[in-house]
């Protein structure tokens, strides 16, 4: 069965480190300017000359949902994607040690967790972005999950047995 | 009145000979009268600094400001200034850097930093959001900019802190050494690493979480976005820059017959198109790389090319990006290429690389070197002095040299000196060629009548970004003037310098003015700063500022007789190419100059414009 998420379509090589993505996320939670609490970050490959914003990547069996002893974490069906439910919250971090993408926050003004949640459906990092690197898409991830397992499993197999080189 | 948005309303106080870090209110009444940046800092200079101070001495002091929209999502706000008395020019000295540094200033919670004194051992500020104090830089002296921002960042833990520091230039008190962060982004002229090297003053390192506020949110996000869309209508800021950077202007330049070559003998390079940014984009372009919040990205990401990294010897450690720098930028590439007759980008990009680490000012360096290339061709020089033969388009006596300044190593202690007192010493005053001791960049005036006014009247010394009449000489935008033409450049060259002046003073980057306007700036500072500003308050507050800059440099002893340009700017005219023939007719446009300014024959502000502007 297929299933679609929504999730935001990142391209690392358009992105030019500007961080204006920082900047609109802030923004909508706080109504300042306060990339410290963005939750989506751009991390700076000094050596590559390259730039990758990341945000989190709304995994359907997410682990930070598997993780939380309190069951704050849902995916709400509208957004298709985990949300924190800040009311059940309880600010454990149990969450943050979860996830591997490092993707979930903790929000030290809050106290709770906080994660992407794609401002409603409509992510203001994408309006933000003036290259296009950061598009919403509505999609399937089996259709980019199983060829980019499939890259990375031929890349060690080649690896372990020294073919392809 | 209390600050509503935009300033944090808190500056730092660091007085090194005493060793301490205090905190103070910004002045409240400064920032409506002089906005923030270069603006509400010059007003601190001229309140605390005597203009007739040594520049290297310990009572000069050393502002770092940033402006109310620096670290907001204005594009391009990312800016901040170093304001001081500088050594290579004994004027007002306000360069300018952006990056990362300026907005996570602000997120710590400060607008401003003010150095006094002078420490007795080298130390680092270090800030982290409420923490500010002075550490043991022991063991950064004699590092170079990389090396110091990396162990900075490493011993303190915070990765993601932003480093502005010096190099050995700025230690060995080179008068042009810059001030540099991020490895690439440099606050480049007039000297105000040589100054920060006379504090024994390293390097500041800054971590903040912060909030940046606005007054009025609603408004502030229509205003900067409507500003945002205009950037991506123009043509220079949505595919000019974005393409080629500022390197796009070399062959334009050139094709003008107004690239300066061979120390400003010629005015036209026959090797430009090796140099240009078209050439760089095609073999050597990595990536774009922009500064915080910028919707532009003119900045470069370039790699010395694996000919050049053999010829040169770049070592290939992590910290030159496995030989990649930033930029060139078309000054550094004309001062390091054209001025001195090279056409070798590798050796370019090498120096322009050096000087990011060694921490100095290209422009400078590289028109110095072109002035001693000229020396030593006509044999005043050789050898014996320098060290290396030194002819025109010598890559290897370019990159010899850049080492050599920032160490003052044998004929490098001249360089260090910058070309007015190198020429002076060598009994050749005439190879200079700049304004109040500050080399020009790469415009020949002779060429572009706008643009010799503007330097030998902008207050720092001969410099492009005070009144960039490019802009209608070249480009054509607003309105095209004809460059060749003396009349009406008085008028155009205060609206420019009074503009940009504007736009410095709001922590913006000077860029957005080839994409957009005063006007659609105003706005946003309006929005973000609650300030209930007058339609025209904003580019008043740049007449007032440089203003106030030029009653300063009066005070430091300058005169009319320093707005002006070198003999052959005045006398010899362009050899060849579309300008031929041409020299400056700077004694034309000077006087019409003072009048549109409000001020004296002598160059002086009337009362009566003192008045007007608040400042009498």
């Amino acid at each position: 069965m297929t299933r679609t998420i929504s999730a935001l379509h990142i391209e690392p090589e358009k992105c030019t480190g500007c961080r204006q993505c920082e900047l609109a996320c802030s923004w909508v939670q706080t109504g300042t300017f306060q990339p410290s609490r963005s939750l989506i970050r751009v991390h700076v490959f000094d050596e590559q000359a390259s730039f990758a914003p990341y945000a989190c990547l709304q995994c359907d069996e997410a682990w930070c949902m598997q993780a939380c002893p309190v069951n704050a974490i849902d995916i709400d069906e509208n957004i298709g994607a985990p949300v924190v439910i800040d009311e059940v919250c309880v600010g454990c971090k149990l969450c943050v040690i979860a996830c591997p993408f490092g993707t979930i926050f903790f929000d030290k003004t809050t106290e709770r967790a906080a994660k992407c949640d794609l401002c409603s459906g409509d992510p203001a990092c994408a309006h933000a972005c003036p290259t296009d690197a950061i598009r919403v898409e509505t999609t399937d991830p089996g259709a980019w999950l199983e060829p980019f397992g499939e890259k990375v499993d031929t890349s060690y197999r080649n690896a372990i047995t020294g073919e392809g080189e | 009145m209390t600050l509503q948005g935009g300033f944090t309303g808190t500056i730092l106080r660091v007085d090194l000979t005493r060793g301490s870090v205090e905190k103070e209110a910004i002045r409240e009444d400064w920032a409506r009268e002089f906005v923030g940046g270069r603006g509400i800092a010059v007003r601190y200079l001229h309140e605390e600094v005597d203009p007739q101070v040594d520049p290297l001495s310990p009572d000069n002091k050393l502002i770092f400001a940033t402006g109310p929209l620096t670290g907001t999502n204005a594009s391009c706000g990312a800016r901040y200034m170093v304001i001081t008395k500088g050594p290579l020019t004994g004027a007002v000295t306000t360069s300018n850097s952006g990056g990362r540094f300026a907005p996570e200033l602000k997120f710590a919670g400060y607008d401003m930093i003010l150095f006094e004194g002078r420490s007795e051992r080298p130390v680092y500020l270090w800030i982290q959001d409420e923490i500010a104090e002075l550490r043991d830089a022991s063991h950064l002296w004699g590092k170079g900019v990389f090396e110091t921002e990396d162990t900075i960042r490493r011993e303190s833990g915070l990765p993601d802190c932003a480093v502005s520091a010096i190099g050995p230039a700025g230690e060995n008190l080179v008068r042009y050494a810059a001030i540099v962060n991020e490895k690439y982004r440099a606050a480049g002229r007039s000297g105000v690493g040589a100054v920060m090297g006379s504090k024994n003053l390293k390097a500041i390192a800054v971590r903040g979480t912060g909030a940046v506020r606005v007054a009025d949110p609603v408004a502030t996000m229509r205003s900067q976005w409507a500003m945002k869309h205009e950037l991506t209508q123009a043509p220079l800021t949505a595919e000019g820059l974005p393409a080629y950077g500022t390197l796009a202007l070399m062959n334009v330049i050139n094709e003008h017959g107004a690239l300066p070559t061979r120390n400003y003998r010629d005015s036209q390079f026959e090797n430009a198109e090796d140099i240009s940014g078209e050439e760089l984009a095609e073999t050597r372009l990595a990536a774009n790389k922009a500064c915080f919040a910028c919707t532009i990205a003119c900045g470069r990401v370039s790699r010395i090319s694996e000919e050049g990294v053999g010829r040169y010897g770049v070592s290939c450690s992590p910290r030159n990006w496995r030989h990649a720098t930033e930029g060139p930028e078309y000054e550094n590439a004309w001062s390091l290429g054209a001025d001195c007759g090279i056409s070798d980008f590798d050796a370019i990009l090498k120096s322009n690389w050096m000087c990011n680490d060694l921490g100095m000012d290209p422009i400078s360096l590289g028109a110095t070197i072109a002035a001693a290339m000229e020396l030593y061709e006509a044999g005043v020089i050789d050898e014996s002095v320098t060290g290396i033969p030194m002819p025109f388009g010598s890559g290897e006596a370019l990159l010899t040299m850049t080492e050599k300044a920032a160490y003052r190593d044998g004929f490098g202690d001249q360089i260090a000196e910058g070309s007015k007192i190198m020429g002076e010493r060598l009994g050749h005053p005439e190879v200079f060629m700049g304004v109040k001791g500050q080399e020009f960049p790469a415009y020949d005036p002779r060429a572009l009548q706008g643009m010799g006014l503007g330097y030998a009247t902008s207050n720092r010394g001969a410099c492009h970004l005070r009144a960039y009449t490019v802009a209608v000489e070249v480009v054509g935008e607003p309105e095209p003037m004809d460059p060749r033409a003396a009349e009406g450049k008085g008028a155009v060259t205060k609206a420019f310098q009074d503009t940009s002046t504007a736009v410095d003073a709001t922590g913006l980057c000077l860029f957005l003015t080839f994409g957009t306007t005063l006007e659609s700036i105003h706005p946003i500072l309006k929005a973000v700063t609650g300030f209930d500003l007058a339609d025209n308050e904003l580019l008043q507050a740049g007449e007032r500022i440089w203003n106030l800059e030029r009653l300063w440099n009066l005070r430091a002893g300058l005169t009319a007789a320093d707005d002006t340009l070198p003999k052959r700017m005045l006398k010899d005219a362009i050899r060849g190419g579309p300008a031929q023939g041409e020299v400056s007719r700077l004694p034309e446009m000077l006087p019409d100059y003072y009048r549109e300014r409000g001020w004296t024959e002598e160059g002086h502000p009337t009362a009566e414009k003192l008045a007007e502007l608040g400042l009498g």
